[in-house]
């Protein structure tokens, strides 16, 4: 990715809370369908996998088709077991992963 | 970065946070709402791919009509950018929890828009994403239960631009 993803988690949490997490990936989501000026295909880039563990434990993921928007956001939640790291993945078409690990710290 | 990608990603951060709140000041009641107001599932229709699709996803059951909240606009300017919250109330435990949504377009060149699997460690079986619309046309959610459960939704989306090369 050009740039690093944001990555948004809510401050003050505790065990047991289920938190919002949003993060915002930088992609231009190349369709595939669409041709240069000169009639040939531009080729599909998209971020195909979204991924996100704790602790090595899978909490969501997107499998992503062309019809998701350029810049890929999601909101999802996780039931916050206790302190650990956090692990969120992005895998696009040309095989360039971005991870991201952030530690949750747990009051 | 080119100073028009910048200000896409304000664009793209204003919206969300407007949508927050609103989704922040009534997600629950919202969810009903629309859970109500969908219509019955099974009459979409759409291109060959999506039909296709969601045989693949029923194998050759029957959903339940509706279960699936919706929340995305009935009607968009640019279909480039189309904000869309997808939630099931489940209580996301071992023993019950939302498996996965598809999200499924009968118009897009793509029928597969994006399918979201969730864990019980989830907490709530809910997204939120912005997605892609080629043209006017009636959006769907199909969700799996622990239980092997489908429940399927409709929204129709009004969109006067259609997302260029969706």
């Amino acid at each position: 990715m050009k740039k690093p993803p944001r990555i948004k988690i809510p401050e003050g949490i505790k065990a047991g809370d289920v938190i919002e997490i949003k993060t915002l990936a930088t992609h231009i989501m190349e369709t595939g369908n669409r041709k240069d000026a000169a009639g040939n295909k531009i080729p599909r880039d998209i971020i195909h996998t979204f991924r996100a563990t704790f602790e090595g434990r899978e909490v969501f993921s997107v499998a992503l088709g062309s019809g998701i928007a350029a810049n890929p956001y999601f909101a999802f939640f996780l039931r916050v077991p206790g302190p650990g790291t956090f692990e969120l993945t992005w895998i696009d078409d040309e095989g360039e992963t971005t991870v991201e690990k952030v530690p949750l710290v747990v009051a | 970065m080119d100073k028009r990608l910048l200000m896409k990603d304000a664009f793209c951060f204003k919206l969300l946070d407007r949508r927050d709140f609103v989704l922040g000041a009534g997600a629950g009641a919202l969810l009903a709402s629309l859970v109500g107001g969908t219509r019955k599932a099974n009459a979409v229709t759409g291109s060959e791919e999506f039909e296709a699709a969601l045989a693949e996803i029923l194998k050759g059951a029957t959903p339940n009509s509706g279960g699936v909240g919706m929340d995305i606009p009935a009607a968009v300017e640019n279909g480039d950018y189309v904000p869309i919250a997808l939630g099931v109330e489940s209580p996301m435990t071992a023993e019950s929890y939302v498996r996965a949504i598809h999200l499924l377009s009968p118009a897009n060149p793509r029928a597969r828009v994006a399918t979201f699997t969730f864990t019980p460690l989830s907490g709530r079986a809910r997204v939120t994403t912005v997605m892609r619309l080629a043209k006017t046309q009636e959006v769907v959610a199909v969700a799996e239960l622990s239980d092997g459960t489908l429940l399927m939704s409709t929204r129709s989306v009004d969109v006067k631009v259609g997302g260029c090369g969706t």
